[in-house]
């Protein structure tokens, strides 16, 4: 299916690349190469999600019926906490830029390597050792409180909790390293010819994200500490009987978790702009709308945290701006799936597996950014905070969004990243059953919510159950497609045929150097003069 | 940036810094050194925000319990806290001074100007300590652990919780400061630094003035206003 | 676990349209209105999006590899179109769910007060003439009534789906909310914010009654002293939630099981071993936490203001009758 349309001739399959320049683990261990450090974030966080996966499958299981099923009720309250915690620390919100970010930024700038390669390994050391920390918890004690650590909960609970939380702070330290290194990268390390209006969507997205990520994340930082503070020492600014406000534990921590969501979302959002063009073959519509609207995503996304508190005892004012605020974030991400939208007008779209997974995150992600407006209706919030309707919003934007537009681009990318062509029947297969366990899973929870099922219960009402285990069976069918993408990918390497350069016709940089690239990324140093979605010029 | 400049820092001058090698993926020594200022500026606004969300809860504490904060803040020494201030003000212009005198290759004054740096730096962090244990003494601790008398509002517990949060993460930052002083300071000696390669001393430097900036509004926060 | 036979049985919500339940308060029908308007709008855009995505993803299919594609690639009257299209959209949502948001945080002012506990895992309800009554809440039909709240521990939250109201219960502050229910009749009252392992447990009764009945109710609100003592124990072992955390069948919960406990010698956390006599028994439920069981956390909470002399009476008669 896939066919060579490189019209740049490259030295194909050359002998020497990234990977194989230098052997043995310590190669590995001490590189600075950004695509070396790519692929390390990318195994490492796979790691993370299947583990999170994991545990989602069990707390699944375990509501197949009200009451006991399989585990008793602390049991099930650390599985969910852990899936959490799991899922977004230490998956979610590294995964995009650690993983693909990493590998193919430098690239689509022109660039040899990140402005500092270094911090890059950095970076990496820190996620691990966050990832330790947060993990060392599983042996000792767990973790129970909800991956929102809300006081004074967290502050009394027998649980790890001081371990987990320095494992997020640690974390939070990689994220802001790798922001930082791909702001500078953007600014200082463009190639001759790449204007800002010719940086791929994928580099804007992934620009705005570290925006975010190095002005939200500090406060993240300071609050973890402060509840640390809180456990050991007892220093009363959270805890209620010593005068303090469990409700300020929550404003801080929404201000950097809500900026987060949109670190999840908008290397996603990147990821489909680049996937929609290339497999549509089409200029991308609306480029400057897309870039702008990532940036305003950013900017104004740090307004509106207290949609998360609407019914936690803040001021009506208060809660009056949030809400109004939250409907104006939505503005942007709208525009941008009319730009997607308007890209798929008179293009030429070829149904290849990433364009499939692109396909399915415009339908979930409508989903869940939709309901995302019932949410930030004042009134309405007042009926659905803390039910599975709020599970349900933040799956299909995450999952349905986020970790589909992840698979998409690991597919788009693979044979960049790896030199091998995957099987585009077990691709498809794949997205299907993906989309369809996706629906099965979370649609049932919208109703179950709407219906008055709060979330974090081990037990439920009876009337709950047959949707419950509709979602079970869902599930099941997500985890087996998740299985096909593994097994797809993975036995791509053993026997996939070789990747030509430019497998899809891309016209980004990434695409006009050697699958797998070289140690530093061009034989020739690039000169650009198109756009990266000038696909008329191809035929010159 | 001046022609001028860029051969004093870019310019052939063997002499100078020998072991300095612009890195494999910059074009010039100029981008490098403008890729690592704008990462150091990038940092310290981490750090700010690190820092504001610390000053907000300390507004909003106050305006909570505004009475027991003017009382609380009574118990802070401010003659200490006035001299730490000119302290770290005098730390902040020897800095400054340094930096300069290393952009001007001056091997043996940067190293004097870092040496007082360095003991401004240990000045301040001697005062606090005495500071620390007379509040320790007279149990003017945080929350719990707060067991001073004859207070008249309530919960004054809360200010010192914000006031031994604040001047700790400050001091802390004060002492990873010294480490990276002492750090330039070697390479200083070394000869490592001349007008052709100076950014390290420069992103100390700026940390540094960071630091000094955070004391100046702590302490008329937490010692005048209250 | 909880065993089906001990789990406190609790109405099941009454279902209203597919996605709602029943409106059961004044306040339902306006957060139904707003709900409906959302749905319609997100209906509507879900169809153009989906609809010409679909319409597309078929006619511009590939066809070959040489194909034309368009190099048409902005239109600023489009990106005009939507933004402010939508823009005006989101700012009627606004206030329609702003709307229904204000009237249930301002109560009227002839509300009925009902002061409001919430701690691990029990909702406590005092009335203005002393009455305590745990896990069930009466009020009266067609008369507003406000809870005045707050929690002893951590944070918990208020929630009756058929009255479309939450609001969080905090330790350190009282809260409000208010409700004025429309029919007689039983209601599920759910702890939304979590709060530990008896969260799903955190249910409670809210039991709508016509005016004149919740007045003879509360007049006589101190419970049934005809059957004899140990009865009169089960019913309060049920009422107070005793149920949540301990088990009559010897299985573990949160709390020790009953089962064989009256005469057994029990290990303190201490290493102190004790006959469970009638004052072991009368200090645990009214001073849980003056000496703890080995092996369990001391989470019970503390009765001793909310239980009457008979009533632990009661309730140790029928502790011994599980043998
Ligand atoms: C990837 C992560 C992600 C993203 C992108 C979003 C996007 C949005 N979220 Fe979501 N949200 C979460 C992750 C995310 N959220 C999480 C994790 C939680 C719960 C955390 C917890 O409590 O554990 C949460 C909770 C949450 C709440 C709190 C609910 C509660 O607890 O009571 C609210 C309330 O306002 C909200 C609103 C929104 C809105 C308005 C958007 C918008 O940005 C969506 C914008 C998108 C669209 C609107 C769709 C596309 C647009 C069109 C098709 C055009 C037409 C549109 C219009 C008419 C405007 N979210
Ligand atoms: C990125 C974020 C993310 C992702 C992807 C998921 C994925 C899933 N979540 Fe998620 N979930 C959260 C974030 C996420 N969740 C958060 C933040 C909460 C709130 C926690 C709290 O309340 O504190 C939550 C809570 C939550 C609940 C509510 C629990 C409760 O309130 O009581 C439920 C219940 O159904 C649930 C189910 C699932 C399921 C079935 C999946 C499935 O989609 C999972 C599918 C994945 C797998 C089955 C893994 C299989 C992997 C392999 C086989 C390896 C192959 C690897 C590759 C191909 C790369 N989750
Ligand atoms: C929040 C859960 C919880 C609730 C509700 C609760 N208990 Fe307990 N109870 C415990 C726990 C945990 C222990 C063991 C630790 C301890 O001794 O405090 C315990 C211990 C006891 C003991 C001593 C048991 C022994 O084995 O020595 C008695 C008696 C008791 N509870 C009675 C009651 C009664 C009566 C009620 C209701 C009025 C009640 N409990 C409600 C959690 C609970
Ligand atoms: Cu109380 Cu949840
Ligand atoms: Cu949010």
């Amino acid at each position: 299916m896939a066919q060579a349309v490189a019209d740049h001739p490259v030295t194909e399959q050359s002998g020497t690349n990234y990977i194989n320049a230098q052997r043995g683990i310590l190669s590995w261990l001490l590189t600075v190469d950004h695509k070396r450090i790519g692929l390390m974030y990318l195994v490492s966080t796979t790691i993370a999600f299947a583990l999170g996966g994991f545990f989602a499958l069990m707390l699944r299981l375990e509501l197949l019926t009200p009451r006991k099923t399989f585990m008793d009720a602390a049991t099930y309250n650390q599985a969910f906490t852990l899936h959490g915690a799991i899922m977004v620390f230490l998956f979610i919100i590294p995964a995009i830029p650690g993983a693909l970010g990493n590998f193919v930024l430098p690239i689509m700038l022109g660039a040899k390597d990140v402005a500092f390669p270094k911090l890059n390994l950095l970076s990496l050391y820190l996620y691990w050792t966050g990832a330790i920390f947060t993990l060392s918890s599983l042996v000792t004690g767990g973790l129970d409180t909800g991956w929102t650590f809300y006081v004074p909960y967290s502050a009394t609970t027998g649980t790890a909790v001081v371990k987990v939380t320095l494992g997020v702070f640690i974390i939070g330290f990689s994220s802001i390293l790798t922001g930082l290194n791909f702001i500078v990268t953007v600014h200082k390390l463009r190639a001759p010819g790449v204007s800002w209006f010719r940086l791929p969507l994928l580099v804007w997205a992934l620009y705005a994200t570290s925006v975010v990520q190095i002005l939200a994340t500090p406060v993240l930082g300071i609050t973890l500490v402060l509840l640390m503070m809180e456990r050991v020492l007892h220093i009363g600014i959270f805890d209620p009987t010593l005068g303090g406000d469990p409700v300020l534990f929550q404003h801080f921590f929404w201000f950097y978790s809500h900026p987060a969501v949109y670190i999840m979302i908008l290397p996603g959002m990147g990821i489909i702009s680049e996937i929609i063009a290339v497999h549509a073959k089409r200029r991308i519509f609306g480029y400057k709308a897309i870039a702008f609207s990532s940036m305003a995503i950013a900017l104004i996304g740090f307004l509106v945290w207290g949609h998360h508190m609407f019914v936690a005892g803040q001021s009506q004012l208060a809660a009056t701006i949030f809400s109004f605020l939250t409907f104006l974030v939505a503005i942007p991400s709208g525009v941008k799936v009319f730009n997607w939208l308007l890209t798929l007008w008179r293009g030429s779209i070829s149904y290849r597996t990433p364009m499939l997974f692109a396909l399915a995150f415009m339908f979930l992600f409508t989903i869940g950014g939709l309901t995302g407006l019932f949410l930030g209706m004042l009134s309405v919030d007042m009926h659905l905070h803390d039910t599975y309707f709020v599970v349900a919003h933040f799956h299909y934007v995450m999952m349905g969004g986020t970790v589909v537009a992840f698979i998409g681009g690991l597919h788009h990318w693979w044979p960049k990243i790896t030199g091998k062509l995957y099987s585009e029947k077990l691709g498809a297969a794949s997205a299907a059953l993906i989309f369809i366990g996706f629906n099965a899973t979370f649609f049932p929870q919208f109703i179950l919510g709407a219906r008055g099922m709060p979330r974090r219960y081990y037990n439920y009402l009876d009337q709950f159950q047959p949707l419950h285990q509709f979602s079970t069976v869902g599930s099941w069918i997500i985890g087996l497609g998740m299985l096909v993408v593994l097994y797809n990918l993975l036995s791509s390497l053993r026997s996939g045929a070789s990747a030509p350069s430019n497998p899809w016709g891309g016209r980004s940089l990434e695409w006009q150097t050697a699958s797998p690239p070289v140690t530093e990324n061009f034989e020739v140093a690039p000169k650009v003069t198109h756009g990266p979605y000038d696909f008329s010029t191809e035929s010159q | 940036m001046s022609t001028a400049e860029t051969t004093a820092r870019g310019g052939e001058q063997p002499a100078l810094s020998p072991q300095f090698h612009v890195a494999h993926h910059f074009d010039s020594a100029d981008t490098q050194f403008d890729a690592g200022r704008m990462g150091i500026w990038l940092f310290l606004v981490t750090e700010v925000l690190l820092f504001g969300g610390l000053f907000c809860a300390f507004a909003i504490f106050r305006s909570w319990y505004f009475d027991s904060f003017v009382e609380a803040h009574h118990h802070l020494d401010k003659v200490m806290g006035a001299i730490n201030t000119v302290v770290l003000i005098t730390s902040s212009l020897t800095m400054a001074l340094a930096v300069r005198s290393a952009q001007q290759s001056k091997k043996e004054l940067t190293a004097i100007l870092l040496a007082l740096t360095l003991a401004c730096a240990a000045t301040f962090l001697c005062i606090k300590y005495v500071e620390y244990s007379h509040k320790f003494h007279e149990g003017l601790l945080p929350g719990k652990w707060f067991s001073a008398v004859g207070f008249h509002t309530a919960h004054p517990g809360v200010f010192f919780a914000i006031y031994f949060m604040m001047t700790g993460i400050h001091g802390l930052h004060v002492v990873i400061g010294m480490i990276l002083i002492s750090w330039i300071l070697k390479r200083t000696m070394k000869g490592e630094f001349s007008s052709r390669y100076y950014a390290p001393v420069e992103g100390v430097g700026l940390y540094w003035h960071l630091v000094d900036l955070i004391w100046i509004y702590l302490f008329p926060l937490l010692y005048l206003v209250g | 676990m909880i065993a089906p036979e001990t789990a406190p049985s609790h109405e099941p919500i009454h279902q209203g349209t597919f996605w709602l339940p029943k409106a059961s308060s004044t306040l339902a029908p306006g957060v139904d209105h707003a709900w409906d308007v959302v749905m319609w709008v997100s209906v509507f855009f879900f169809v153009i999006v989906i609809g010409t995505m679909a319409y597309f993803m078929w006619k511009y299919r590939r066809r070959t590899d040489k194909d034309e594609t368009s190099t048409v690639d902005h239109s600023a009257k489009l990106e005009i179109t939507w933004t402010i299209l939508p823009l005006v959209i989101v700012m009627g949502l606004f206030f329609v769910g702003l709307s229904g948001f204000m009237n249930a945080s301002v109560a009227p002012s002839d509300s009925y007060e009902v002061q409001v506990t919430g701690e691990r895992w029990l909702w406590t309800f005092i009335y203005p003439n002393g009455a305590i009554s745990p896990s069930r809440l009466v009020v009266p039909k067609g008369k507003p009534v406000r809870m005045v709240m707050s929690s002893k521990d951590v944070i918990h939250s208020f929630y009756v789906p058929e009255f479309r109201i939450k609001r969080d219960v905090i330790p350190g502050q009282y809260t409000s909310i208010w409700f004025e229910a429309t029919e007689v009749g039983k209601y599920t009252l759910e702890c939304a914010e979590y709060c530990g392992t008896g969260h799903s447990d955190m249910l409670a009764t809210i039991e709508v009654m016509e005016p004149e009945q919740f007045k003879q109710w509360l007049e006589s609100a101190g419970g049934d002293k005809s059957l004899p003592p140990a009865k009169r124990g089960e019913a309060l072992f049920n009422k107070w939630q005793c149920s949540a955390c301990h088990a009559l069948d010897g299985s573990r919960k949160v709390g020790p099981s009953f089962k064989g406990l009256y005469g057994r010698e029990e290990t303190m956390s201490d290493g102190r071993v004790i006959k469970a006599d009638e004052n072991y028994l009368r200090e645990s439920i009214l001073l849980s936490n003056a000496k703890i069981v080995k092996g369990y956390d001391p989470v019970m909470p503390i009765f001793k203001d909310m239980l009457k002399d008979d009533d632990v009476n009661d309730l140790i008669a029928f502790i011994k009758e599980q043998k």
